[in-house]
């Protein structure tokens, strides 16, 4: 084999010296620079798996010369986000809550933070307003299921409604339709009952019947009079705002089934000073005493 | 030498043959050696248990329905990432995932620390319909599931089975309970003393669908989404240790 190629005549380009029944095949390389770049990816591709941590070995992995770790990296990071937030957090924390709003720059603080914390963690249930949704209670008005005071809504964000923390707060209201623990009469006569105590308008015979079965068997939870009861997280029967509807059918639905929603524990997501900020943030849409 | 005379290994089938030998034994040694020792990659962690049957079978059900085409199970360590999901995930959380579930593209959320986020009965709605509690979402609803009920069968009989095949530690007290703890997860009056002997006492065991007349995929995968990122202890572990950086 000669070490000069031959060239084809009509292109002027180097031959690979093949030839097929008179046919020669051209050969066009690939432009120099990218077989440099090629070359250089490969080499970059030796020197990153010695420098960084790469494979695992018999009993770890390597580490790589220059001791990165992504993970430590990101520790300085979100140690650099953090103390960025150290002053306030600090303040914010030693503050009783209930003061935070006496401290207007403090109280600045606290809302910021509490509004996006609670964009992230709160709106996807209460709303991007805390307007709240069927099943998810509204926080924008006075009413509340639990104690709405700025220490209650703390504590609820603290340990959630239902959860198995074990300061949950807890209700539960029996099925008493699913359960077979009212006939369905029964059931149908309490709801006009129901309806009654909100000055809704009633069957007045049914309900009179209902009031009965609203003696025995939810008095002890909603009270004599419907007023509920915060300490039991027993909603009021006689305002306008209800959980999942105000209707007859909707009613009929809770008595049946004894609906109640769950609210996550924040403490296992969230720091306390968010939480501190949160409360604040909630409070301040529509807190009561 | 060798550009020069190449054409003596073309002519030489033996030669190539060692020549196609070597350079494919280089490439396959590069790339599957590492994985014999894949295990020293992963942390040592407390909490990790294999899936109990009916948060398997709820995995089964994020696989058929393609979720991981929309929603990653990977927060990656970096700032961001951290402050809106929560920690970043470790090797150790998916080593009882076959396949594990990273995915590689966000059209929804990333969905590794989801559990006990939000709400069994927001789940529920949230599948059903998703516009009613995320108003802006394009997911689309998967309200046939409430009414579907489990393949227990395939389950019990082979999905758990099968994941023993690929390493996953179940025992077989595990699997000729398995049909059992499956039931017993979702029904708070069943006697779920088995299934947290098996799995761990931090089980949840709940009527996840809110019907407790039937145990439907609903309740499979609303339990597995709200196993998801709840398992590793991070009290316990120390993500500064060195054998812990990466």
């Amino acid at each position: 084999m000669s070490d000069k190629k031959p060239k084809d005549e009509i292109t002027g380009v180097e031959t690979t010296g093949h030839s097929w029944d008179g046919i020669t095949e051209l050969n066009n390389p690939l432009p120099r620079w990218w077989v440099l770049t090629f070359y250089a990816c490969i080499a970059w591709a030796v020197v990153y798996w010695i420098a960084m941590p790469a494979w695992p070995t018999i009993s770890g992995h390597t580490r790589g010369l220059l001791g990165m770790s992504d993970r430590r990296q990101v520790d300085q990071e979100v140690a650099k986000l953090v103390s960025s937030r150290a002053p306030q957090f600090a303040q914010l924390q030693a503050t009783p809550i209930e003061m935070v709003s006496k401290n207007k720059e403090l109280f600045q603080f606290a809302q910021e933070s509490g509004r996006v914390a609670f964009a992230q963690n709160c709106s996807t249930c209460h709303g991007a307003g805390g307007q709240g949704a069927k099943g998810y209670p509204s926080l924008v008005d006075d009413v509340w299921l639990w104690d709405g005071s700025i220490q209650g809504i703390r504590s609820t964000l603290q340990t959630g409604i239902r959860t198995d923390h074990p300061d949950a707060r807890f209700s539960q209201m029996p099925s008493f339709g699913r359960d077979k623990l009212l006939e369905p009469q029964q059931i149908a006569d309490v709801t006009q009952y129901v309806l009654t105590l909100s000055r809704q308008p009633a069957d007045a015979s049914a309900a009179a019947r209902g009031a009965q079965v609203y003696a025995t068997n939810c008095v002890a939870c909603h009270g004599a009079e419907g007023k509920g009861d915060l300490l039991q997280g027993a909603p009021n029967l006689t305002d306008k705002e209800w959980l999942y509807g105000s209707s007859a059918q909707e009613i009929t639905t809770q008595i049946n089934l004894g609906r109640g929603g769950v609210m996550p524990t924040m403490s296992q997501r969230l720091d306390p000073a968010t939480l501190d900020a949160l409360a604040v943030y909630v409070h301040s849409l529509g807190g009561g005493t | 030498m060798l550009f020069k005379n190449h054409g003596i290994i073309e002519r030489n089938s033996m030669i190539l043959l060692v020549g196609i030998l070597l350079v494919v034994s280089i490439g396959g040694i590069v790339q599957i050696a590492p994985l014999f020792r894949i295990e020293q990659t992963i942390e040592k962690v407390d909490g990790v248990r294999p899936y109990t049957p009916l948060e398997l079978a709820g995995r089964g059900v994020y696989i058929r329905e393609g979720c991981y085409t929309c929603h990653s199970q990977m927060i990656r360590p970096l700032r961001d990432e951290i402050e809106r999901y929560g920690h970043y995930s470790l090797a150790a959380e998916s080593m009882y995932d076959h396949p594990f579930q990273w995915g590689s593209k966000r059209t929804g959320p990333d969905l590794a620390r989801v559990g006990g986020r939000y709400s069994d009965a927001w789940h529920v709605q949230h599948l059903i319909n998703p516009r009613s509690v995320v108003p802006e979402s394009i997911m689309p609803p998967y309200a046939f599931l409430e009414g579907r009920e489990i393949g227990i069968k395939d389950v019990v009989d082979k999905h758990i089975v099968a994941q023993t095949r690929v390493g996953v530690p179940y025992t077989q007290a595990d699997i000729d309970n398995a049909k059992t703890d499956l039931m017993a997860q979702a029904d708070p009056n069943a006697d779920s003393e088995g299934l947290q002997s098996r799995y761990g006492g931090k089980v949840t065991v709940r009527d996840f669908d809110g019907d407790p007349s039937k145990v439907t995929e609903m309740d499979a995968l609303v339990a597995y989404l709200q196993v998801l990122g709840t398992m590793v202890d991070f009290k316990t572990y120390e993500p500064m240790k060195a054998e812990n950086l990466r």
